[in-house]
């Protein structure tokens, strides 16, 4: 970025709530079915049909609203966005506009550099989706699939507080893994679930007024967004120095050329004749539906992230790797809740579970091993039945059957041998064993220490406690 | 030919064929075959129906009949009835009057279909109407002109223009209609047959093609209060695909009405608006006779003053085109309805099948209804008509705190020659001017023949707060079983 | 208030209908008729009145989050005017 010029960023994050029906309608709220196999009377805008609210996607405004700290309007108004396109099947939109559902807000989010930015959610508000329109599938022809017409959106939009291309990106992975963990939105970015409009304009750094926008449309991935970001600014910074001035226009990006350009469909201005929707009266919420759908909610993710490193003693990374996703947090305090040391937990989880997820290409919810029968592991190792060595073994074990780790050891004679006259004897055989070393280390040679606790260990098939072995071997060896 | 004692089965009312159904005298194909032989005999003239479906309707007659040999005996089982082209019917076309649905049918019933065919009426066609249920002459629809049975010539009023002609003419005792801004009173008026416009809420909208959503609300038309009390009853009550249709329980009205025996207590507010400059002197005549008739009946005459009502018109011509050209964008050749030949683009497409598809009026309003919305134009228009409306309401209340019913002409004259208004929208609308406060507010109201003008019926209406039609039923029924404006029938068809 | 002919072609445009260069005049002379009968409205005075924009005044029921419909893509795309293996087609769109 030049320093002449400040970029300066606002975006439109489109989530697809996740929500059985749509906005509107009876009709499933899902992606991939047979063209317009899933678009009622209702979506279809067909004479005489009418909408009615889905409670469940209000639920989920609520939602949003308590994750950013934001409020939650108790009375907002649906008004109809006015404009003609084959995808939008009534000739208007049914969206928010004057009272939208969730206020002001404030999130912070970590950059990779280790830098934050504060960013500014200005509203956020339900709105149906439209259809798709199809335009390579037919010669001369746009073909319309209205599926996705009514599917639920909250549309959230923030202040034109970023000013870089990664601070951006920042923002909306915050967004996107903040939707996710609260259950409001599944974050496919791919089918278009979270999808970002960037609001970009620059201006001469220190400047305080706000140079002319261009709105970027539809960017599902982060990548997109970084990269239409980017070519937007340098588009601009060179628009500007060649004398030139920044049209407001909507714009898209195309990734096979890298580039942004202007979109014909919307060039001309239009007067969406915005009103509120005499279909639908004020959303009226009282206090026990917001009440009930919070104290359902689950932790949020920061604060779960602060408890696990607080009150669990979970290293900081760690706790931000278990924090990644609810899942993954769900499962590691289930395994705490069964008596797992928390610490010993995360270390056996981000460790050896992950390691073992990746090698066979599986996730945390399809796996034979549950939270009680890893707690169960770990509870042995905890006092000292066996080996860390040990417990690998059984690990393995314990991901092929569905044994438990105490039959595991039981069966195959894995408990570690405490006993101090087993140890003695241990120790004595080894010794006699091995004169030679033996006499090289009291002659000085005190490395050999090592070679003589392996040889120990070996004769015990690895079960030997290995704290009282050494300390064992020492004693008879230091006389 | 069938007779109940000496009268023909259509100079029953809905209420005597009941009674002659359930007590055998009748049957329901009898009584169906009758209605198709008169909608045979005097629609090529009145042309009040769209759509006949005789075959359909003596079966459903048949299953009626079969119904009641079972054991079935609910008040409308058997009756047959029609339904205004606005609401939406499986098993026959539904074209709200315009060439933009010249050829559509529904996949699906209105639930106000839908609760009356659960009922056991039998539907014998759709009533034609003004496009969209824009007009106050019938003489929007693309389906031609309705004639008014009691002077041809005369248009009947509008919207519910067929509705109220057919149900005067005796083709069916009963109809169903839609009100707007006046669209079951001013033709109920204007054909001499009673007609209410439950509260806004009252009953479902689903199904009923809308014009203005805040505004438009199904009704009855039929001869009597006591009839139409009966339809309404079925058709009302809350229902999950209409988050503007009311939960209240529905009171038993006809219960209520048959134990009125006369109207003392009853405190009847006059308006003195309502009988200002507008209003024909041979109008304000016959109405005024049938307040005396309510006094007579023990009902107190209070003269009250409604200074903001005049502006409802106004307010109202801005709302319902505003919702109206928002409503009607769904009529775009896409997915249903009117497309042009050989559109050059999706622009054209847009353009010519709207164009062609919709007449005249329906465009004025629409344009209308963009402009009052745009950029720059809302607050002037659309947010200044939406405050007034509150001032008219507020009004209503403090009328409401010393009155049970406000009664007053229906329309400003009786029913006026077919082209006589069609070339000035404004002269046109100032039929509603006592009509469209109700809708505004969303208050029930009724209109019921009080005398003729002229030759022509005169109505009388009355209008009642949110949700008391008891009160609007109760008053109409005790006036009607008192007089007898309500039981004359044109001569052309008795 | 009055419109004038260049007012008129724009809002035909916002509502999509195509009307003839002869007709603009006329129509513009028509709704400014209806205009100037509307413009009564500010013989009242509205300051701090909340617009009501329907008479319902009981809370908005919602609907629970259930799917209540099936595929009846047949029966729906029945009045379609032009339909393409289940997608309904209009003139070619450029984005």
């Amino acid at each position: 970025m030049s320093a002449a010029w400040e970029c300066v960023i606002g975006l439109e994050i489109h989530t697809r709530l996740q929500t059985q029906s749509k906005l509107f309608s009876g009709a499933a709220n899902a992606f991939g079915a047979e063209p317009n196999s899933q678009a009622c009377a209702v979506d279809l805008g067909l004479p005489g049909v009418l909408p009615v609210p889905n409670r469940e996607a209000v639920a989920h405004a609520v939602r949003l609203a308590t994750a950013i700290g934001a409020d939650f309007a108790r009375r907002s108004v649906f008004a109809r966005k006015n404009y003609f396109y084959p995808d939008l099947p009534k000739g208007y939109q049914i969206s928010q506009m004057a009272l939208p559902v969730v206020g002001p807000g404030v999130v912070e989010c970590a950059l990779n550099d280790g830098t934050t930015v504060q960013v500014g959610v200005t509203r956020a508000h339900l709105e149906e989706d439209a259809g798709k329109s199809v335009h390579d599938l037919l010669d001369g022809f746009t073909a319309i699939d209205l599926n996705r017409a009514g599917t639920p959106l909250l549309e959230i939009v923030s202040e034109p507080d970023m000013r870089s291309a990664a601070q951006a990106v920042a923002y909306a992975r915050h967004m996107h893994a903040l939707v996710r963990w609260i259950g409001v939105c599944d974050g496919n970015m791919q089918e278009g679930s979270f999808r970002c409009d960037a609001n970009v304009s620059i201006r001469p750094a220190g400047s305080e007024t706000l140079g002319t926008r261009t709105e970027v449309k539809n960017l599902n991935s982060f990548r997109f967004l970084e990269r239409a970001i980017e070519f937007e600014y340098t588009r601009q910074v060179e628009l500007l120095e060649d004398g030139g001035t920044v049209t407001q226009e909507t714009r898209l990006y195309d990734p096979e050329a890298d580039e942004t350009r202007a979109m014909r469909s919307k060039e001309e201005a239009n007067d969406y004749r915005y009103f509120p929707d005499p279909d639908l009266p004020p959303v009226v919420v009282d206090e026990r539906f917001v009440t009930a759908v919070v104290e359902a909610m689950p932790e949020l993710q920061h604060v779960r992230r602060a408890r696990f490193v607080n009150s669990l003693g979970v290293a900081p990374g760690d706790a931000a790797i278990l924090t990644n996703d609810r899942a993954t947090a769900d499962w590691f305090e289930a395994a705490v809740a069964a008596g797992a040391p928390a610490r010993l937990a995360s270390t056996w989880l981000i460790g050896e579970v992950f390691g073992r997820l990746k090698r066979d290409e599986l996730n945390l919810e399809h796996i034979p091993l549950t939270p009680e029968r890893f707690a169960g592991l770990l509870l042995r190792i905890e006092d000292d039945t066996i080996s860390g060595k040990i417990a690998k073994r059984v690990f393995e074990a314990l991901w092929e059957s569905g044994d438990t780790a105490d039959e595991i050891i039981e069966r195959e004679g894995l408990k570690q041998i405490t006993d101090s006259g087993a140890i003695d004897s241990l120790v004595d055989e080894v010794i006699a064993a091995n004169p030679s070393q033996v006499a090289e280390y009291r002659a000085g040679k005190t490395k050999l220490m090592g070679f003589l606790v392996g040889a120990a260990m070996k004769v015990s098939a690895g079960k030997a406690n290995p704290a009282q072995l050494n300390a064992a071997l020492k004693a008879k060896l230091d006389i | 030919m069938s007779v109940v004692g000496n009268r023909e089965l259509h100079q029953l009312t809905l209420t005597e064929q009941s009674a002659a159904l359930s007590a055998g005298e009748i049957s329901s194909v009898e009584l169906t075959r009758h209605c198709l032989a008169r909608i045979d005999a005097h629609d090529k003239t009145l042309n009040s129906v769209i759509s006949v479906g005789a075959g359909a309707a003596l079966e459903a007659a048949a299953v009626a009949d079969v119904s009641r040999t079972e054991g079935d005996s609910g008040p409308l089982l058997g009756v047959p009835l029609v339904h205004k082209d606005i609401f939406c019917t499986r098993a026959l076309p539904t074209t709200c009057g315009s060439r933009m649905l010249e050829s559509y049918t529904s996949p699906f019933d209105a639930t106000v279909v839908e609760r009356l065919n659960a009922a056991g009426m039998v539907t014998l066609g759709k009533a034609n109407m003004d496009e969209f249920a824009m007009g106050s002459s019938n003489e929007n629809s693309f389906f031609g002109g309705v004639d008014n049975p009691w002077r041809a010539g005369t248009v009947p009023g509008g919207s519910s223009g067929g509705s109220a002609a057919l149900v005067a003419a005796r083709l069916a005792s009963v109809a169903t209609a839609t009100d707007t801004g006046g669209s079951i009173r001013q033709p109920a008026a204007f054909c001499g047959v009673t007609g209410i416009k439950p509260t806004y809420g009252r009953v479902s909208r689903y199904g009923m093609i809308a014009f203005a959503s805040s505004l438009d609300q199904g009704g009855v038309i039929a001869t009597t209060a006591e009839d139409c009390a009966q339809v309404l009853q079925a058709m009302s009550g809350a229902d999950p695909r209409d988050a503007t249709c009311s939960a209240d329980p529905v009171p038993d009205w006809l219960a209520a009405m048959r134990s009125v025996k006369d109207l003392k207590g009853l405190r009847v507010g006059v308006p003195e608006e309502f009988f200002a400059d507008g209003l024909d002197e041979a109008v304000a005549i016959v109405v005024r006779d049938g307040l005396a008739e309510l006094e007579s009946l023990g009902a107190t005459l209070v003269s009250i003053s409604l200074p903001k009502q005049s502006l409802g018109i106004s307010a109202y011509y801005v709302v319902a085109p505003a919702e109206a050209s928002s409503n009607l964008s769904r009529f775009d050749g896409v997915r249903f309805g009117h497309r042009c030949e050989d559109p050059q683009d999706l622009t054209d497409l847009y353009q010519r099948s709207r164009a062609e598809g919709f007449g005249s009026e329906v465009q004025r309003r629409i344009l209308i209804g963009a402009y009052v919305l745009s950029a720059g134009f809302y607050d002037a228009y659309y947010k200044k008509a939406q405050q007034v409306r509150q001032v008219i309401a507020d009004e209503f209340d403090e009328a409401f705190a010393s009155v049970d019913v406000i009664a007053g002409p229906t329309t400003p004259t009786v029913a006026f020659n077919r082209g006589a208004k069609s070339d000035d929208p404004v002269a046109m609308y100032l039929n509603d001017l006592y009509t469209v406060s109700a809708n505004l507010c969303g208050l029930p109201a009724l209109s019921m023949p009080c005398g003729f003008a002229d030759g022509m019926p005169v109505g009388l209406q009355l209008i009642a707060r949110a949700f008391d039609e008891e009160r609007l039923l109760n008053t109409a029924h005790a006036f009607q079983q008192a007089t007898g404006w309500h039981a004359v029938i044109p001569e052309a068809t008795s | 208030m009055s419109l004038d002919k260049e007012e008129v072609r724009t809002i035909a445009h916002l509502a999509r209908l195509s009307v003839e260069e002869s007709r603009l005049e006329p129509i513009a002379a028509e709704l400014s008729r209806v205009l100037e009968f509307v413009d009564r409205l500010n013989s009242v005075d509205t300051r701090d009145i909340e617009p009501m924009s329907n008479p319902v005044s009981s809370e908005l029921v919602l609907r629970e989050d259930v799917i209540t419909e099936t595929d009846e893509r047949e029966q729906l795309q029945k009045p379609a005017p032009a339909v393409h293996e289940g997608y309904f087609t209009v003139p070619r769109v450029i984005e």
